[in-house]
């Protein structure tokens, strides 16, 4: 399993469309990916579960990636979050 | 005459009959089947055809309002083919051996009571897009596609509400305007009518029906006001202001979404006055680059008692998230001179203007003011929120705003309640006090923004409200500018930013000064600000 913390930058926090893309991203990897912020976990690939956890600016997020391509799809995502949050 | 009031979306003036907006009946009653699976594979019939549409849609908006924008409509194919979204309908098929209408219906009311309950007012608005898609697949399981909007022409569009994907389907070469009973400023539908260009009130709180049909109707776009039936002297009123707006308009569209810059590349941020949350949607309208005066007074004004600290909070909260993330400046509470409220218990004073207010009753009253600093504080998590404390006459009043402000910030730690470390604090510069000791209250604060009514009216010595003074009122009275130069050297000697928020930030005849003398920052109201754009864009300091 690969880890990373992330702490959002993006005034806007996760809103409708950034999660649009984000979900976008995670399918393309096999690897199941969740996103964990407090006590609250979502699947990064269902749409409705990324924008509920209604993460906004200045809180911190910590994707876990399992899977036989933990390691690309590791990398990919954090690339991800730190072009796009 | 009916006259109908709601909130503006686009300020345009349409003219035209009016058309009741009909959709296909949807039934969504619930009822038993028989045989489960064949339910499920109808469901998922009417699901991939409404994914299929709203593909075509998607690539029809990235034609029309361009990929940014268009990118709603993705996000409403991934909601159609969300897991969780479409578990929950089947279950409800197979479990209760429910009809698909209904089990679709059911889970749009569970995911939109989700987003309802979420504390973000972007978020709680999006509970209109799950019921847009749903309604989607319900109108392919009642028989196929629904709106025929080819017989509308050159109609003015009443509806309930209309959704994003309907209001994209408008088209607007026929489409005079729209008006709608509920709906908010926020909504996708609103941001569509705006891009689009189309006249629309939302949110008249008045049903529309079949009895006004066909009537002649005027919306009027720049005050959120509707008339129906209009007589004829409201009719040629309007006709003539439309073609001026338009005019007008045409000129203004060329500065929208573009830099506030002079010919030689100076930048100013641009801001938007407002004095309710109620004014968000007109600043964001007119195209403001932040709020750079929020006028925290009407939550006192409108109350018949001391507003508690939730309702102040959710008012600078929801202020902080719509304009997300761009700058909000809040003034801390300015009541006093013309502004009285009774439930203060102030005592008469033969000068109010030279009384106990804003500022000085916040001191007089630590918790009072403790309680919008709390809120404001709270507030700044959501945003980005900066403090302006008003009528400000000494560097020592700013010490006690400050140190007050650290015992909150304090208590908020001690309490593991979130707030925006960095905020901005910055005081008015509206006395010539201040403008006098603007080196000195420099030092302590991270901006400044000259409030020009007062500073005019205690500089010139002459009461704004007694018009048989006018004759000796100068608005550009030397006395008055020479302290704003003064006051913005001394800004930026100690490395602050300036800005000015009063009446004179408006004047066109007064902008080039105002660059010239090095002004950051001018704050208008949200009519004024395409105007004053296209003016600053016209200016070389050079």
């Amino acid at each position: 399993m690969k880890e990373f913390t992330f702490i959002v930058t993006d005034p806007q926090g996760i809103h409708a469309r950034p999660a649009g893309l984000l979900v976008k991203e995670a399918k393309k990897y096999a690897s199941a990916i969740t996103l964990v912020k407090g006590e609250r976990t979502g699947d990064a690939k269902k749409i409705f579960a990324v924008m509920a956890l209604g993460v906004k600016q200045g809180e911190s997020v910590t994707v876990t990636i399992h899977g036989a391509d933990e390691a690309t799809a590791a990398e990919a995502m954090e690339e991800f979050f730190k072009e796009n949050f | 005459m009916l006259t109908l009031q709601g909130k503006s979306v686009f300020t345009g003036i349409a003219i035209g009959p009016l058309a009741l907006f009909h959709r296909n009946t949807i039934s969504t009653a619930p009822r038993a089947i028989d045989d489960a699976e064949a339910e499920v594979q109808r469901f998922q019939k009417a699901r991939t055809e409404a994914v299929l549409q709203l593909q075509k849609l998607y690539e029809k908006a990235v034609e029309k309002i361009g990929e940014e924008q268009a990118a709603v409509f993705e996000v409403h194919q991934m909601m159609l083919d969300d897991d969780d979204y479409i578990e929950s309908i089947e279950g409800k098929i197979r479990e209760t051996m429910l009809n698909a209408e209904a089990a679709v219906e059911q889970t749009a009311q569970q995911f939109a009571d989700m987003f309802r309950a979420m504390d973000d007012a972007y978020m709680q608005a999006r509970a209109a897009d799950v019921l847009d898609i749903s309604r989607r697949i319900e109108q392919q399981l009642c028989g196929g596609p629904s709106i025929d909007f080819s017989k509308y022409d050159h109609v003015i569009i009443a509806a309930d509400d209309l959704a994003p994907s309907e209001t994209l389907q408008l088209d607007t070469d026929k489409i005079l305007g729209f008006v709608t009973s509920s709906g908010s400023t926020n909504s996708h539908t609103a941001i569509l009518a705006r891009t689009l260009g189309i006249a629309a009130v939302v949110n008249t709180g008045t049903q529309i029906h079949n009895d006004v049909d066909g009537m002649m109707a005027i919306i009027d776009g720049t005050t959120g006001t509707v008339y129906i039936d209009p007589d004829q002297e409201t009719l040629c009123q309007m006709t003539e202001r439309q073609q001026q707006l338009k005019k007008q308009q045409e000129k203004l569209e060329t500065v929208r979404g573009v830099a506030t810059e002079t010919k030689d590349g100076k930048k100013i941020r641009l801001y938007a006055n407002i004095g309710n949350p109620d004014n968000l949607p007109q600043a964001i309208l007119n195209d403001a680059e932040g709020i750079g005066l929020f006028r925290s007074e009407f939550l006192y004004l409108e109350n018949t008692a001391y507003p508690t600290e939730e309702q102040q909070f959710e008012a600078y909260k929801t202020t902080a998230e719509t304009m997300a993330g761009k700058t909000v400046v809040i003034r801390t509470l300015d009541i006093g001179a013309d502004k009285k409220v009774d439930y203060f218990g102030l005592d008469a004073e033969a000068n109010p203007a030279l009384g106990m207010r804003a500022i000085r009753i916040c001191l007089t009253r630590p918790s009072l003011f403790k309680t919008q600093l709390r809120a404001l504080l709270r507030a700044s998590a959501y945003g980005k929120i900066a403090i302006m404390f008003p009528m400000i006459i000494s560097v020592d009043e700013i010490r006690q705003c400050k140190s007050l402000l650290q015992n909150v910030r304090l208590e908020l730690d001690n309490q593991g309640i979130a707030y925006d470390k960095q905020m901005e604090i910055g005081i008015m510069i509206e006395t010539p006090a201040a403008a006098i000791m603007s080196d000195e209250l420099a030092k302590e604060v991270d901006f400044f923004s000259i409030g020009s009514n007062d500073l005019t009216q205690y500089t010139l010595a002459i009461d704004r409200q007694q018009t048989t003074l006018d004759a000796f009122f100068d608005s550009h009275h030397p006395a008055v500018l020479r302290l704003i130069q003064q006051t913005i050297e001394n800004g930026h000697k100690a490395g602050i930013w300036v800005g000015i928020c009063g009446e004179l930030g408006a004047d066109l005849t007064l902008t080039e000064t105002f660059l010239k003398m090095g002004i950051d920052e001018i704050s208008v109201s949200p009519s004024s600000i395409l105007p004053l754009r296209q003016k600053i864009r016209s200016i070389s300091l050079l």
